[in-house]
């Protein structure tokens, strides 16, 4: 088995994937001789041809409207746009049409498409290219939203998104794609969507988080660790739909909760796990469930963006505040 | 300074508004028996467009957008296309839609709140109504680069309106479109008005037509009172298509002779001057001229077909009428191909089960 990194896996799974599934196809901007900006489509036009694997013209609208209009006609398109900030303009393809065609048609039509974005600061990149729009999309009725957090989930979801009949959008760490690698086997086996993954086991509080967050909160838990607190490590891996279950399994040993997120605080996916929790867990908490998160505030420049992403500190602080509660 | 690129945009209309043939008429439309099927449909179209408008006015249908006027448009498309092509409309393409196999059921049930009505039994493949306007553009430019992926003899027909063509993801999809010479044709119907702004304030090209060619695409105008010219520009940039020729966009030029809805009231932004000068152009009363001066139609006909289509009409909106509403289990069917778990709880408290 190979040792490699989230991007490396990704392009794994593309490949595997278009090499099973003939109707898979992959577009984009710089998707195709360039093999992406950063690489996650390495090869793939040369493997598997320019008309599989397409560079679109510079127009995000059209790269996802495309896809619903490949995906009803029966391909299986796996649309990458460069930048969660330019994800922005496919809302409305998104929202209008591809989460509901499947339920407008009665099932006549179907969009089994995934739309790939590199989200998240910390890669010290020009404005726009640091967002975390996740609740944004996971508010859509009819989509999957999927964000893993190693190269091996990311190969396993990947294949499980491509897979899927209906719409998901796959988000991408983009500070993780080379921050570590991991031993993937490219064995075509896809891994559970709509579950949690319990990545470490703790009695004294449970900390959830997604995507980017996950490496710092696992390191925050190895320094609790040293201060003789037991965390418990959950990565949502898909937020649409949410397996509160496991979450609500976890909390149920524990007693107390943080999320962590970099996304903006208000209506963050953070909030939403903090409600479910509040509605389902309410006699099985020992203190409030607190949210670590980005501020409400503009993504920061970059040379600001370290003072912006929650790291350990404030995961740390925020366990002690749970903890503290009587 | 030198002229690097010059371009044309040619106006064809073969029945002026008396009905009379100002060129030669094309291959199809020498046999009146073609002519007579187009007008046939141009009638039931009417039809049921005036029922529809008749059920919305006594509270047995939703907000209904009025077709009237459109129908040499609709007819003219309609007929060109194959059974196999996709057709995507928007909501003023119901005469289209009709043609293509989609009963007026199934239309009303759409109009009247059902999401039913978009599961057209007939062409299994075409689009329902899109009615976020031009976004189908996009959609339409993935079907036909599907269907030259499989190297197959398909054509995405897609249908706007003038408005349209002031979107972005109508020049993002046409710009695509030229790019990879795909299989498709934009059917714009330029109706003069979008809801209540005009042509000429929406845009200060000359022709809409133009914008094709920006696109590196044929654009063509044709006069869409008249079926025959869209029949016509229809056939030619179909068949194109289907040889490898790339797509066409066809301008064809009408007006709307209704409000924009019936939620709109036109008379506050124009007069009726303007629309009762726009009856004299209408579409069926063209055709019915030109039929009767050559003996293919007359009045005893006129008034069976009258009759036959609002029976039909009349049928088809008593069998929506009848059709129980859904349960509200339906909201969760076809959510996802299988409805997640996290939201079957939810699906219970919909049917009063928690």
């Amino acid at each position: 088995m190979a040792q490699i990194t989230l991007v490396e896996a990704i392009n794994l799974a593309l490949a595997r994937e278009m090499e099973r599934d003939e109707s898979v196809v992959v577009l984009g901007e710089d998707v195709g001789v360039d093999g992406g900006v950063f690489r996650a489509t390495l090869g793939l036009a040369g493997r598997f041809g320019p008309g599989r694997v397409l560079d679109t013209p510079l127009a995000e609208a059209l790269i996802a409207g495309m896809a619903i209009g490949m995906a009803a006609e029966g391909l299986k398109p796996v649309a990458e746009i460069q930048f969660a900030g330019f994800a922005y303009s496919t809302i409305d393809q998104i929202l209008n049409h591809a989460g509901r065609m499947r339920h407008r048609t009665r099932g006549r039509l179907s969009c089994p498409m995934v739309v790939r974005t590199p989200c998240g600061a910390g890669i010290h990149a020009p404005e726009h290219h640091s967002e975390s729009p996740e609740s944004m999309f996971a508010h859509i009725p009819g989509i999957r939203v999927v964000y893993p957090s190693s190269p091996r989930r990311a190969y396993g979801l990947l294949l499980a998104a491509i897979r899927d009949p209906d719409p998901v959008v796959f988000l991408e760490p983009t500070r993780l794609y080379r921050l570590f690698k991991e031993e993937v086997a490219d064995n075509g086996e896809a891994a559970p969507l709509d579950a949690c993954f319990t990545l470490r086991e703790g009695a004294d509080v449970t900390l959830v988080t997604w995507g980017p967050m996950v490496p710092e909160t696992l390191a925050a838990a190895d320094e609790l660790a040293e201060q003789g607190v037991s965390a418990e490590v959950v990565d949502v891996a898909t937020l649409k739909p949410l397996d509160l279950d496991t979450i609500l399994g976890s909390v149920a040993r524990t007693g107390r909760c943080v999320v962590v997120t970099e996304a903006a605080r208000t209506c963050s996916y953070a909030s939403e796990i903090a409600a479910g929790l509040a509605e389902e867990a309410l006699l099985n908490l020992l203190a409030p469930v607190q949210r670590v998160t980005g501020y409400d505030v503009v993504v920061p420049y970059s040379r600001l963006e370290h003072r912006y992403m929650p790291g350990k500190a404030r995961i740390i602080a925020a366990v002690k505040k749970a903890l503290a509660f009587a | 300074m030198s002229i690097v690129a010059k371009f044309e945009v040619h106006y064809s209309q073969f029945l002026d508004p008396h009905g009379k043939a100002v060129e030669p008429l094309p291959e199809f439309a020498r046999d009146p028996g073609n002519l007579v099927a187009l007008y046939r449909w141009m009638v039931l179209m009417r039809a049921y467009d005036a029922k529809a408008i008749a059920l919305q006015r006594t509270g047995q249908l939703g907000t209904f957008a009025s077709l009237l006027g459109h129908e040499a448009v609709n007819a003219g498309v309609g007929s060109a296309m194959e059974r196999d092509d996709v057709f995507l409309p928007t909501y003023r393409e119901n005469g289209v839609q009709l043609m293509r196999g989609v009963s007026l059921k199934e239309l009303f049930l759409y109009w009247g709140g059902d999401e039913r009505g978009c599961d057209y039994a007939g062409p299994r493949r075409d689009f329902p109504i899109c009615v976020t306007i031009a976004a189908h553009v996009t959609h339409a430019v993935g079907v036909a680069y599907a269907m030259t992926l499989r190297r197959e003899r398909r054509v995405a027909v897609c249908a706007l309106g003038d408005g349209a063509t002031s979107k972005g993801d109508f020049y993002e999809g046409l710009n695509a479109a030229g790019g990879w010479r795909l299989p498709l044709v934009f059917a714009v119907t330029n109706n003069q008005w979008a809801i209540s702004v005009p042509r000429k304030t929406q845009s200060a090209a000359q022709t809409l037509a133009q914008k094709a060619i920006a696109a590196g695409m044929e654009g063509i105008q044709v006069d869409g009172n008249d079926v025959v010219a869209v029949r016509h520009a229809m056939d030619r940039a179909l068949a194109k298509a289907r040889a490898g020729g790339g797509p066409t966009l066809i301008e064809a030029l009408t007006y709307r002779l209704s409000d924009h809805t019936t939620a709109d009231d036109a008379s506050r932004y124009r007069g009726p001057d303007e629309v009762a000068e726009a009856w004299k152009l209408e579409p069926i009363l063209r055709l019915r001229s030109y039929l009767m001066a050559d003996s293919a139609w007359d009045k005893a006909k006129e008034d069976a077909l009258l009759r036959e289509c609002n029976e039909q009409v009349q049928a088809a909106a008593q069998a929506y009428l009848d059709t129980p509403p859904p349960t509200a289990e339906q909201m969760f069917d076809h959510l996802y191909a299988q409805l997640p778990a996290a939201f079957v709880r939810q699906r219970a408290a919909a049917l009063g089960d928690e």
